[in-house]
């Protein structure tokens, strides 16, 4: 990290100080036909396309707003750094904690309650079909 | 002192990133925390649940994907108010501030409306897992585009006057976070069912 | 509670520095201020209020472990209820309205922005406001104690479904008062943590590289990282809590399609980045003390910063072992264990960095000293005794016993009231413009230290033999009467008793050196760093001329120096620079 007496920010061509504003329009217009994919997606009924479409959208129409609207990709490297450590821990947090809550039986445990309440939620499932 | 001047320290910038904006981030990351706990948790409870997709199948996709698109169009009327604020634009600023704070109150609108006609069918808090979720999650982020909407009216009257513009960048730092929250939420709660 | 003792800075330095500059009210000063050290004092003095209510918590529910069925004096009869909710407030409010904001928010807010060389936080309001969510949630808190039923009593960990349905916890109100103050709590040190950070990402002095801010300063910052991403989920979490305790939902209700391991699963993945984000202050001022008082160059700076990194990273995957007995999954008791176990590796090392540190230096026995060195043997136990506990296979046997809570307040205590003492000790001179008294000092230590060891070596052995927590009177269970421990019963409550009597000392000591010390000159401890540039204590505005940095902080003893200190910011001269 440089030191500055007493300065506004840096002057670099390409920081997110001074950022270069492109077509925010475009980036809006490719936004919404995604989302229109997405929701089409949606009623296909094919359920792998459906989730695909809308998880893979999302994730792209994330990075797009992260990288076009916010400019993290001309903000400072370790601003970038910081948003993906939080989502590493997330994922921490999720691998520690999905074995006891996602999963209904393991070594030598089975969460009867949890079985109970699918077995009759399918039965509802089956009424319905 | 009830308002002083600024700190000596609030106008350094040793890392070279403004303060504002470096406090902007490090906001993000905090809430990134919140929802991403809370997200997670529902996750964990939807893959184990199949029998929850009754429930789920009564959300409206439709004023899901409006909002959505609401929440699109307001993101971009927030870069479009930086950019503007960059050129020394405080009047262009403010006015599109304020459209974005409009598209905010347009989502909460509409979120009214949804929530109304599923109470109605007596889909409630504590009508179970998954309606529980529902309403926490899209609750917390429906007070998060309020709180937001409600900033970007406050910093539009400094803004017009040319005052603070850097503010105008932070606030939207902020707003593109929330509309990166709902980018999630609206297939994990009105397509994946 | 709400303003620090009026004396406090009766003795102020000047104010008149500020251009228009005017004198302001007592309002002001004292109760609506945004400076910095003035909010420190207002933390300080809450958490220390606290710390004495807690004590007589501890006071209370010890006497009827020693005595059970008896009348405590001053208290009067412990029923089953009213134990529960004892030990509950007990534990919140030491963890969360005394460790934190005594070390975190008072130190933190006092020290950094002196220290790094500049006026005040970054954001004074909002530092302001911090305080005002704090005090709001210490009022929420205590006012429980006096709603129907009173006081939380499903434990400081607040299980479900103990802590969800009243009919179990026999404290609806008071449970659900205790999530909203703990929540507004979160609240507060996020909106505090959060201008620490960036006060000291950016507002250092010139000159002032990484490698030249002082480890304290360090420290409280990465313990207001390790708690901001750590409280998150437990936000979360609480809201879940609360929605399920007042509006029937089921998040927690494995009945209804919940799981409690959840809540459990979200507590600790916070709770256990907050033991570190108490530890890792403490561990800061300790560091400072040792180079001063050993008129030594800090041993290992660099290795000091890059382990406490490590920990704080480590300590994000090892929660689960608060749970290994909970009905987790034994192969993710494995993981856990094998993380738990490696996370003392860097602790450790950091012990030898400190004692490498004193060997060889020139060691002044002052009270703050006293205290560093003592927190170091101290923190040692704690520390080997956590190893037993972090093995899943032990922890079947320890886990929910007095051993237990023996570890954690071997690990506590050193941290939160040892790194009080400590720190107050030794910036009470720059605080409070005099010295305290060192004969009282040292007395205060002794009895401090050892009533401390008299109350918790005999729970090592109790818990060893299988007493559990949270039991308020053995005597109603024949398998856990254990007649033959009741004197080690009795004499932990004897050690309470003690503790909390020498407190006096100490009290007496803070108040009448207020008024009577000898007054202290800007750098009594001939300290190295920049907040013992200023007058004692500091104006507002704190430097009349910003500093510039020209070193790191720890120079002591630098060859070919006539003074074996070298202030950071004293410009170096063509002559020295020759020398060097």
């Amino acid at each position: 990290m440089t030191s500055h007496a007493v300065s506004e920010g840096g002057s670099d061509a390409a920081s997110a100080d001074h950022v270069h504003h492109g077509n925010y329009v475009k980036v809006w217009a490719v936004l919404v036909v995604l989302l229109i994919i997405s929701v089409v997606g949606a009623f296909t009924g094919i359920r792998w396309l459906t989730l695909l479409l809308a998880f893979g959208i999302a994730v792209i129409k994330a990075y797009m707003v992260a990288k076009n609207f916010m400019h993290v990709n001309v903000e400072r490297r370790w601003v970038g750094y910081l948003l993906i450590t939080c989502l590493l821990f997330l994922a921490i947090l999720f691998a520690g904690v999905a074995p006891d809550i996602m999963k209904h039986q393991g070594l030598h445990w089975d969460n009867y309650a949890a079985k109970q309440a699918i077995q009759a939620g399918s039965q509802e499932n089956g009424k319905h079909e | 002192m009830s308002a002083p001047a600024r700190s000596i320290a609030n106008l350094r910038s040793v890392t070279g990133i403004p303060t504002a904006r470096l406090v902007t981030w490090w906001v993000i990351a905090s809430e990134m925390f919140i929802f991403g706990g809370l997200l997670a948790s529902y996750v964990m409870h939807r893959l184990a649940h199949p029998e929850w997709a009754i429930a789920a199948s009564n959300t409206n996709t439709k004023a899901g994907a409006f909002n959505t698109f609401v929440l699109l169009t307001s993101s971009l009327f927030a870069v479009l108010a930086h950019k503007a604020a960059d050129a020394e634009d405080g009047k262009g600023a403010a006015k599109y501030l304020r459209l974005t704070a409009l598209g905010g109150f347009l989502f909460l609108i509409v979120k009214g409306f949804e929530w109304t006609h599923e109470i109605r069918e007596g889909f409630v808090l504590a009508s179970g897992g998954f309606w529980s979720f529902y309403y926490t999650v899209a609750g917390l982020h429906a007070l998060h585009v309020l709180a937001g909407a409600i900033i970007m009216l406050i910093f539009a009257v400094d803004a017009a006057k040319n005052v603070n513009l850097p503010r105008v960048q932070c606030i939207g730092l902020y707003w593109h976070f929330v509309d990166i929250i709902w980018i999630f939420l609206f297939p994990l709660l009105y397509i994946a069912k | 509670m709400t303003t620090p003792a009026t004396g406090a800075h009766a003795q102020a330095g000047s104010h008149g520095h500020e251009p228009g500059h005017h004198e302001v009210s007592f309002f002001h000063k004292y109760l609506w201020s945004t400076d910095h050290k003035m909010i420190a004092m207002q933390y300080l003095f809450t958490g220390t209020a606290l710390a004495l209510i807690g004590g007589y918590l501890a006071y209370v529910f010890r006497m009827q472990l020693a005595f059970p069925g008896h009348d405590v004096p001053g208290y009067g009869l412990v029923t089953p209820n009213r134990y529960n909710s004892l030990v509950t407030m007990h534990g919140s409010i030491m963890i969360f309205w005394v460790a934190m904001p005594v070390l975190v928010a008072a130190f933190g807010n006092f020290l950094i922005p002196l220290m790094i060389g500049c006026d005040d936080m970054v954001f004074p309001r909002i530092n302001r406001l911090s305080y005002q969510v704090f005090l709001v949630s210490a009022i929420i808190l205590l006012a429980s104690f006096f709603v129907h039923g009173g006081a939380f009593g499903g434990a400081w960990t607040s299980y479900p479904p103990l802590s969800a349905k009243g009919v179990y916890n026999l404290t609806p109100i008071g449970a659900s008062l205790w999530l909203v103050a703990v929540a507004l709590e979160f609240v507060a040190f996020l909106l505090g943590g959060i201008n620490f950070i960036v006060t000291t990402m950016n507002g250092r002095a010139p000159g002032m590289r990484m490698w030249d801010i002082p480890v304290v300063v360090w420290m409280i910052v990465i313990a207001s990282v390790l708690f901001m991403a750590s409280v998150g989920p437990l936000i979360a979490g609480a809201v879940m809590l609360f929605f399920d305790q007042r509006l029937g939902t089921a998040f927690f209700d494995p009945g209804r399609g919940g799981d409690p391991l959840l809540w459990q699963h979200l507590f600790w993945f916070f709770g256990h980045p907050e033991v570190y984000v108490v530890l890792l202050p403490a561990l800061g001022m300790v560091a400072e003390i040792m180079a001063v008082f050993a008129r030594k160059k800090l041993f290992g700076y660099r290795t000091i910063l890059y382990t406490t990194w490590a920990t704080g990273i480590l300590s994000f995957v090892v929660w689960a072992h608060h749970q290994f007995i909970a009905g987790i999954d034994p192969r993710m008791a494995n993981v856990f264990t094998i993380t738990t176990l490696l996370i003392s590796v860097p602790i450790t090392e950091m012990i030898f960095v400190y004692i490498a540190t004193l060997y060889g230096g020139s060691i002044q026995f002052t009270t703050p000293m006293l205290w560093a060195l003592s927190f170091v043997a101290e923190f040692l136990i704690g520390g080997v005794t956590g190893i037993f506990l972090g093995a899943s296979g032990a922890d079947i046997y320890f886990h929910d016993t007095y051993f237990v809570v023996a570890h954690f307040h071997y690990t506590f205590f050193p941290s939160a009231i040892i790194g009080m003492f400590a720190g107050l000790t030794f910036w009470y001179p720059k605080m409070f413009g005099r010295m305290l008294n060192e004969t009282l000092g040292k007395i205060h230590f002794w009895g401090t230290i050892i009533a401390f060891n008299v109350i918790f070596i005999p729970l090592f052995i109790t818990g060893a033999a299988g007493d559990q927590r949270r039991i308020y009177n053995y005597a109603l269970f024949s398998e856990q009467e254990r007649p033959g421990l009741q004197h080690l019963r009795e004499l932990s409550t004897i050690g309470v008793i003690v503790l909390l009597a020498f407190q006096v000392f100490f009290l007496f000591n803070f108040f009448w050196s207020l008024r009577h010390g000898e007054r202290a000159s800007e750098n009594p401890w001939l300290s190295n760093t920049l907040e013992w540039t200023v007058p004692s204590p500091p104006p507002h505005g704190n430097f009349a001329e910003l500093p510039t940095v020209y070193r790191g902080p720890y120079e002591y003893a630098t060859p070919g120096r006539k003074e074996d200190y070298w202030p950071q910011n004293a410009p170096i001269t063509p002559i020295e620079e020759g020398a060097l």
